[in-house]
């Protein structure tokens, strides 16, 4: 993959498909879906943490006039009837229902206990303080470490810890343990001339997306039950709701409206699976929308975590043994992102000499979802600072002990893989020579930091349809929800292949009936995955436009050459017609062509990432100013730069705010305190200068056009490039997160 | 939301009689009143606006440039008025601060006060700027500064049926500006504001006055602070003094956005700041 490729749609930068829709207002999300005889839907929750649900007695609410059902966990099948038939399985779906509709306990504050459907919203929310529960309020666990004590109250009687594929006698809130390891790493340690070992604790943070949840759903007396709804995948909604509801795959309909917004945290199911029982129960549709103190509450942000980190290396600069323990925090079940954290953690470097440990541990808080390359954010906040500070004991540039130690293709990464053709070092190259690292930074409290990231990306399933237009456009079919501009990313893939502009191909979000499956939006999966599908559906259309073409000229197919967007003979005849006009003749050569292309690609290839941040620190506020950030990343191939810039640039806005302010402040009963946008602050555009980006191009071999992933890499260096910056400006190494204001003043000493 | 009964009279004479009912409730920008009712926190049975009322917004300056502020006048506008951003630029720069430009438009500065919060951004300004407070009933009308307006969080001197009609602004100060200690450039609410006004002949504080909102049960002023300015000259050592005693004029409490601890430093620290920025205009 050496030779530089020459490309007429990729690497352009065409104006988005759904553009005009969403800058004018026209595009639907859920909440805009409107069905004749809706009901609308409220989901009462728990106010508190921890709780045995005593009774629940929706009798008032169902006399209130407007109200039309309610349901309650009873409502669900019972986990308990499934043993027989899952076997373990049977936990995972307790624990799924039980997410959904608290059936014995309550486990965090604002878990679902019951749902009401009536004439219209005030009426069911009106009806929901008309259910009586009576709880048995028990004492909350809210802390990783906390809970990770012997005789912390236990949120799962039956939870017994998997460690390393044992699993223990005695219950605990320490769900599993997992290890990593590769080669020796006391005798990595005793070979170091230095080694620099700290604990980091980091905050609880939500994605933050601008569209709370939403859904509707209908529920046909044939059985069928269609679902619209703003999801990262329709099909897993799907899955999700088949599960939960013990209902047939073939029964159910998701039909994807626009999202606003996603980040990992619109993955799980919350109120789908609700709205489609009050359907059943009703038998009218059934609207459910969340607002913010739900979405912050009832959904999953991601975890808090407790993380130690060990690093040794030589004078010379050269990484000998790294060590982590990563604690975090699932919340009230178990599946906290504590594996992509280990995997990640030193990801970037070879060192020979790794060891590992994560821990998923269940707290009193919503049960944790994906966000951004879970688990890499929290665990390279660690690692980074401490390579930071052994670059400085060891007085070596901190891009350059990045260079010495930087990870290459052959490399093994300590959970086990071997890096194929990768560009991290290139990344800390292109760092290196940006002027922004060869601008001055001399001035009081001013500081400059540095930190990389690497996120392992994925492959899965995708699908894609082609439909050939008479005008020699194309119809492009696929159903990967669009969040950060993937329509024209992916269409930008047939067409270049089909050698049209990327405006003559028009993408369609579609329901699951209509497309074949497609995994989740998620990953940084889609320009790849999706993209590859499309790839393969467009060859598909090649090939019988082949066909056609050598059925009008009377020749054979090989004797068919196709480039530039035209087809000409090669042999005897003096042929040629361009994509368009043989679209034309499609009817007279045997009808429509319709190509498609499905894959499940195992060679994603991993994204890495290197930013330098400038910030000022008031050492008499506490406040932290972003005054100049840069960030590299190795895009493989840019599809559409723009949208590939906006990622990174999102990503690292989103570190930020993680970096600097945002957390969910707890009091001691286990209520969230900040449940807003008011109190839980993300940055704004305001508050940040421009995110320069710099995107670097090492083809992964894994893609036909050698694209990587690129939306999660990003969020990983900031919060450990800012904590970089603050030491450089003001000497203090900071190890919490957020750096809020107060704490800073505290760790500088002026409180 | 609480279903309510909604009114919208059209004098200050039927606002009040209305306004004098239990769980009664005026609506003015509606910016703090409708997402409390959507909250739960606010659950009024009568909503009476004052938007038809004739002769509430409006900003007037007389010829000794005093300045009077309609209560129903817009944040947007206080904040873009010549006049106020003239003389009396912290009550312009608190204005300002109201969460955004959309919302602004719709807030009202009466709304803003009325609503009593210690953290209005609007009261530090109103408070250097000497405001008094014109308020009328069905039974007549009064006059109170500021300062006495506020009697705890949410609270005021208001008897039921009284509407806070207008901000007079009696003269103008030299210079005067406001801090607002918060995380965010906008949308956010003051973790603490400060406001600073000075009146001055040459290099001598004439005149001080020191405002400071979200550190005490009410917006205070910081009257040692104050006396320790008037008659001298600044220097470093009286701008650390009177960021002293600002801080210990302050009953600030812990909260989800800061504790009363960091709340104090920062009173200090602020009046340092704000006060020499006032000198600066002045």
């Amino acid at each position: 993959m050496s030779e530089k490729k020459e490309y007429k749609v990729i690497g352009t930068r065409p104006i988005r498909h759904d553009g005009v829709d969403k800058v004018t207002g026209r595009a639907l999300y859920g909440a805009d879906f409107q069905i004749a005889g809706l009901l609308h839907g409220r989901v009462l929750r728990s106010p508190h943490a921890h709780a045995r649900i005593v009774s629940i007695d929706t009798s008032r609410a169902e006399a209130y006039p407007g109200v039309k059902g309610i349901v309650t966990a009873q409502d669900l099948p019972d986990p308990a009837d499934k043993v027989a038939d899952l076997g373990e399985g049977a936990v995972n779906l307790k624990y799924l229902c039980d997410n959904i509709l608290a059936r014995d306990k309550v486990l965090y504050k604002g878990h679902a206990v019951a749902a009401v459907a009536a004439t219209s919203p005030h009426i069911a929310e009106e009806a929901c303080t008309l259910i009586d529960v009576a709880y048995e309020v028990l004492p909350p666990v809210l802390e990783v470490r906390q809970a990770m004590e012997p005789d912390a109250p236990l949120l799962h009687e039956n939870l017994k810890t998997t460690s390393l594929g044992e699993t223990a006698d005695e219950p605990s809130n320490v769900a599993s343990h997992l290890q990593y390891k590769k080669g020796a790493p006391e005798k990595g340690f005793a070979e170091a001339d230095v080694v620099i070992e700290r604990e980091f604790v980091t905050g609880t943070v939500h994605q933050g997306y601008i569209e709370p949840h939403n859904a509707t759903a209908l529920y046909n007396p044939d059985g069928h039950l269609t679902i619209w709804c703003s999801t990262q995948g329709a099909f897993t909604v799907r899955e999700q709701v088949a599960e939960i509801l013990q209902y047939p795959i073939s029964k159910i309909k998701v039909v994807p409206m626009e999202i606003g917004g996603g980040f990992g945290g619109k993955i799980s199911v919350y109120i789908k699976p609700v709205a489609a029982l009050l359907a059943m129960k009703t038998g009218k549709p059934v609207k459910v929308l969340m607002n913010r103190t739900d979405v912050f509450e009832g959904t999953g942000p991601t975890p808090a975590s407790y993380i130690r980190v060990k690093m040794g290396a030589t004078k010379a600069g050269k990484v000998t043994a790294a060590e982590a323990y990563l604690a975090f925090e699932a919340g009230a079940y178990p599946g906290s992102p504590v594996g992509p954290g280990a995997m990640c953690i030193f990801a970037p470097y070879n060192i020979e000499n790794v060891l590992i440990d994560g821990y998923d541990v269940v707290v009193n808080k919503p049960k944790t979802a994906p966000y951004r390359a879970p688990g890499a954010t929290n665990a390279a906040f660690g690692s980074e600072t401490i390579l930071d500070e052994l670059a400085e004991r060891l007085e070596i540039d901190p891009l350059e002990i990045r260079l010495m130690n930087g990870a290459k293709e052959g490399d093994r990464r300590a959970d086990g893989p071997i890096y194929p053709r990768i560009g991290y070092i290139e990344t800390v190259e292109a760092a290196k020579q940006h002027p922004h690292y060869a601008a001055p930074n001399g001035k009081k409290h001013h500081g400059r930091g540095v930190a990389s990231g690497f996120w392992f990306n994925i492959g899965l399933e995708s699908s894609v349809t082609i439909n050939v237009n008479v005008d020699g456009t194309i119809n492009l079919v696929e159903g990967s929800t669009d969040i950060g501009g993937t329509r024209a990313s992916i269409a930008m893939q047939a067409a270049e292949v089909l050698g049209i502009p990327a405006e003559s191909v028009n993408p369609s979000v579609v329901d699951t009936n209509s497309v074949g499956y497609t995994a989740v939006t998620g990953g940084s999966r889609t320009t790849y995955a999706t993209g590859y599908a499309a790839y393969e559906a467009a060859q598909d259309v090649k090939r019988q436009m082949i066909a056609r073409a050598a059925k009008l000229w009377e020749v054979d197919e090989a004797n068919v050459q196709f480039a530039d967007g035209e087809f000409s003979c090669i042999n005897g005849k003096e042929e040629q017609i361009s994509f368009r006009d043989l679209c034309a003749r499609l009817g007279e050569t045997g009808g429509p062509v319709v190509g498609s292309g499905t894959v499940n690609p195992g060679g994603a290839g991993g994204a890495f990432a290197t930013h330098v941040v400038d910030v000022e620190v008031d050492e008499e506020t506490g406040k932290v100013e972003i005054l100049r950030y840069t960030a590299t990343q190795d895009a493989g191939k840019a599809i559409h730069p723009s949208y590939v810039e906006g990622q990174i640039q999102g990503g690292v806005v989103q570190g930020i705010g993680w970096a600097l302010n945002e957390e969910y402040i707890y009091d001691a009963e286990g209520t969230m305190t900040n449940a807003s946008f008011l109190d839980y602050r993300m940055p704004t555009c305001l508050d940040l200068p421009m995110i320069d980006t710099v995107i670097v191009e090492v083809p992964n071999p894994g893609h036909p056009y050698g694209v990587r992933g690129v939306g999660e890499v990003p969020i990983i260096p900031p919060p450990a490039a800012i904590a970089n910056a603050i030491y450089d400006a003001v000497g203090i190494r900071m190890t919490e997160l957020p750096m809020s204001p107060e704490r800073l003043l505290k760790a500088i000493g002026t409180i | 939301m609480k279903s309510f009964e909604f009114f919208e009279p059209t004098t200050l004479a039927e606002a009040s009689r209305m306004f004098t009912q239990e769980h009664a409730q005026l609506l003015a920008g509606g910016t703090d009143l409708i997402i409390g009712m959507k909250a739960y926190t606010e659950t009024p049975q009568a909503v009476i606006s004052l938007q038809k009322i004739p002769g509430l917004a409006g900003i007037a300056t007389d010829a000794d440039n005093g300045i009077t502020i309609g209560a129903m006048t817009k944040a947007r506008e206080v904040e873009l008025s010549e006049d106020i951003q003239q003389h009396h630029t912290a009550l312009a720069e608190g204005a300002a601060e109201i969460g955004s430009i959309q919302i602004r438009n719709l807030a009202t500065i009466g709304g803003n006060i009325a609503h009593a919060s210690p953290a209005a951004d609007t009261v530090a300004g109103l408070l250097v700027a000497d405001a008094q407070v014109d308020i009328a009933s069905a039974g007549g009308e009064r006059t109170v500064p500021i300062e006495a307006l506020f009697t705890g969080p949410g609270q005021t001197v208001l008897a039921p049926g009284e509407i806070i009609t207008a901000f007079r602004l009696p003269r103008a100060t030299a210079g005067s500006h406001y801090i607002k200690h918060k995380i965010r450039e906008v949308m956010d609410l003051a973790f603490i504001g400060v406001a600073a006004a000075v009146d001055m002949d040459d290099a001598t504080i004439t005149d001080a006055r020191i405002g400071l909102a979200a550190v005490a049960p009410t917006p205070i002023r910081a009257i040692e602070a104050e006396n320790l300015l008037k008659g001298n000259s600044l220097s470093d050592v009286l701008l650390a003094e009177a960021g002293e005693a600002a801080a210990a004029a302050c009953s600030p409490i812990s909260d989800l956005r800061c504790s009363a601890e960091h709340r104090r430093q920062m009173v200090d620290v602020l009046t340092r700041r704000t006060v020499q920025e006032a000198v600066a205009r002045a």
